[in-house]
């Protein structure tokens, strides 16, 4: 699938487009988001430009209901500053507003994603010997346990889904029902998983991620292929709808006006 | 009580082989200058605390200036990984590199507690992740009230503390604007403490009563260093070189490309930071 078009056939996107389109439908206008950078951000302000006006944006620098107009590069750029309600210190921003319970959504991405949605960006391989170090946790660890519900989003290989992680630097649903709360947890952990081929959501029974929409033009080969344990479908397996036109033009101005922004230096 | 002094003589007379050193500044205020000052002064064995090691750290670890680092973030923002670290931890060039990491709710909490005059920090965090199982500082205290079980890590105590801001009065009182990280609590938890500024000025003109000021009294060392964050950026003054984080990646990926950078941008440059 490297390009698809709608059914009148006059809209054509590219995969990582209808993945960021489809993770920033997850979000809601009353959500209270804690940002990750790169591919969360790009749908988390795809989110507040189109069906979200009034979505609330907190970067890990502390800055609180934000509103860049264009994508930053580092979760503290100067654009998310100049544009927040207010900028808070580090150790307020993970004390109060995320250990203290404000945050309903926290949006991640991660190297490895397993098939009960942990997370690991620490690295691949043995953690003593590895073979790729990874940057490691950053607020991901907390912000998997304290946020209300957790978004994922990634590329979808067999690299990246994998059947278990190499290490958890986040937890998601440990093994399996009962691990989270085992943990000391209370929140939901990880609701929904976006890829560019698919979505897929914790089976409400064992945890195990099971794929519950197609994007368009994907079939059940390609995803099994691409994922790496024996991914099951949902019974009633959803076609993820195509972006529309308005949110392809949003997402690609946003893209020209952050290009513009950066190769500036 | 704050002393003016150059930025090479605040490094030589502050920073000791074997120390441990916290350089702060969260993306924002990253103190480039002082780090290039140490790399100069070709310090040894310093433990380096910083929660996102950046391209600062990098510097440092490419050139042999560190044996330990505490971080919980250590890639390139945005754009990938930091290749001098990777090479160090992986390969163990130009020396091995002995890892404790953290995460950053963890991080912050421990800068507090330094702050605060406590041994340790508590926060509820690290729930089922494995950096329990490979980091021996992050341990379990039981609430004395709830019963509720909290991790714990040491509080950050560092030998010194560096960080950037934007202006210092002539008393050695200091402003930091824009995202503020955990700077104060970084000079606050440090045993000694230096701080570079954009510039000295007659009234620090704080905005607000409520603006971030570091008093002369709580400090060590006040070295004036022009764009002393650059390429990370300085609120108000100049903005995040964005192409320079990029292109990082590129110099920073070979040994020899990244040793001829730091022959003709550090170890050949001059000293910044003239006393006032």
């Amino acid at each position: 699938m490297s390009k698809g078009s709608d059914e009148g056939g006059h809209v054509d996107f590219t995969p990582d487009e209808l993945m960021t389109v489809a993770a920033s439908r997850a979000l809601r206008n009353d959500d209270v988001c804690f940002v990750g950078i790169g591919a969360p951000s790009e749908a988390c302000n795809l989110a507040r430009l189109t069906h979200a006006p009034d979505i609330v944006l907190i970067y890990e620098s502390g800055t609180l209901q934000t509103r860049p107009d264009v994508l930053p590069l580092s979760i503290g750029d100067g654009e998310l500053c100049e544009t927040a309600l207010t900028t808070v210190p580090v150790v307020e921003m993970f004390q109060y507003w995320l250990q203290g319970g404000r945050i309903s959504k926290g949006f991640l991405g991660g190297a490895q994603i397993d098939r009960f949605a942990n997370i690991n960006t620490t690295v691949i391989g043995d953690y003593d010997a590895p073979k790729v170090r990874l940057p490691g946790g950053g607020g991901a660890p907390e912000i998997a346990g304290s946020c209300h519900e957790v978004l994922i989003t990634a590329r979808h290989s067999a690299r990246t889904l994998v059947d278990t992680v190499d290490f958890v630097t986040s937890l998601g649903h440990g093994s399996g029902p009962g691990d989270r709360e085992a943990a000391g947890l209370t929140t939901a952990g990880p609701v929904l998983v976006v890829t560019d081929l698919c979505l897929l959501e914790p089976d409400p029974e064992t945890r195990e991620l099971v794929v519950t929409s197609l994007h368009p033009g994907v079939d059940r080969d390609q995803v099994v292929t691409a994922t790496g344990w024996e991914v099951r479908f949902a019974d009633e397996l959803a076609t993820t709808p195509p972006p529309t036109a308005e949110e392809l033009q949003v997402l690609r101005d946003l893209h020209a006006r952050t290009e513009q922004a950066h190769a500036g230096g | 009580m704050a002393e003016f002094v150059s930025l090479r003589d605040a490094v030589a007379r502050y920073v000791h082989d074997g120390d441990t050193v916290a350089m702060e500044g969260f993306t924002h205020l990253i103190p480039f200058a002082a780090a290039h000052e140490i790399i100069r002064q070709r310090r040894r064995n310093l433990t380096l605390i910083r929660m996102t090691p950046d391209l600062v750290y990098d510097q440092l670890i490419g050139a042999g200036c560190a044996r330990k680092l505490v971080f919980s973030w250590g890639g390139n923002p945005g754009v990938g990984s930091l290749h001098r670290l990777r090479d160090a931890v992986e390969r163990g060039w130009p020396a091995p590199l002995e890892l404790e990491e953290h995460s950053h709710a963890a991080m912050a909490a421990a800068y507090h507690a330094g702050a605060a005059g406590l041994p340790f920090a508590t926060l509820r965090g690290y729930a089922g992740s494995d950096l329990r199982r490979v980091n021996p500082n992050i341990a379990s205290v039981t609430c004395p009230f709830t019963g509720e079980v909290l991790a714990a890590v040491p509080a950050h105590r560092p030998d010194v503390g560096i960080v950037h801001a934007q202006r210092a009065d002539r008393a050695g009182n200091v402003l930091v604007e824009g995202i503020v990280g955990v700077q104060k609590e970084t000079v606050l938890a440090s045993t000694r403490s230096i701080v570079t500024v954009e510039e000295i000025v007659d009234d620090l003109a704080a905005p607000s009563p409520n603006s971030v000021v570091l008093p002369a009294w709580a400090i060590d060392a006040v070295a004036v260093a022009p764009r002393g964050a650059t390429p990370s950026y300085a609120h108000g003054y100049y903005e995040r070189d964005n192409a320079f984080y990029i292109a990082w990646d590129e110099i920073s990926r070979d040994r020899e490309q990244f040793e001829a950078w730091l022959g003709e941008h550090v170890l050949s440059a001059g000293p910044t930071g003239a006393p006032v």
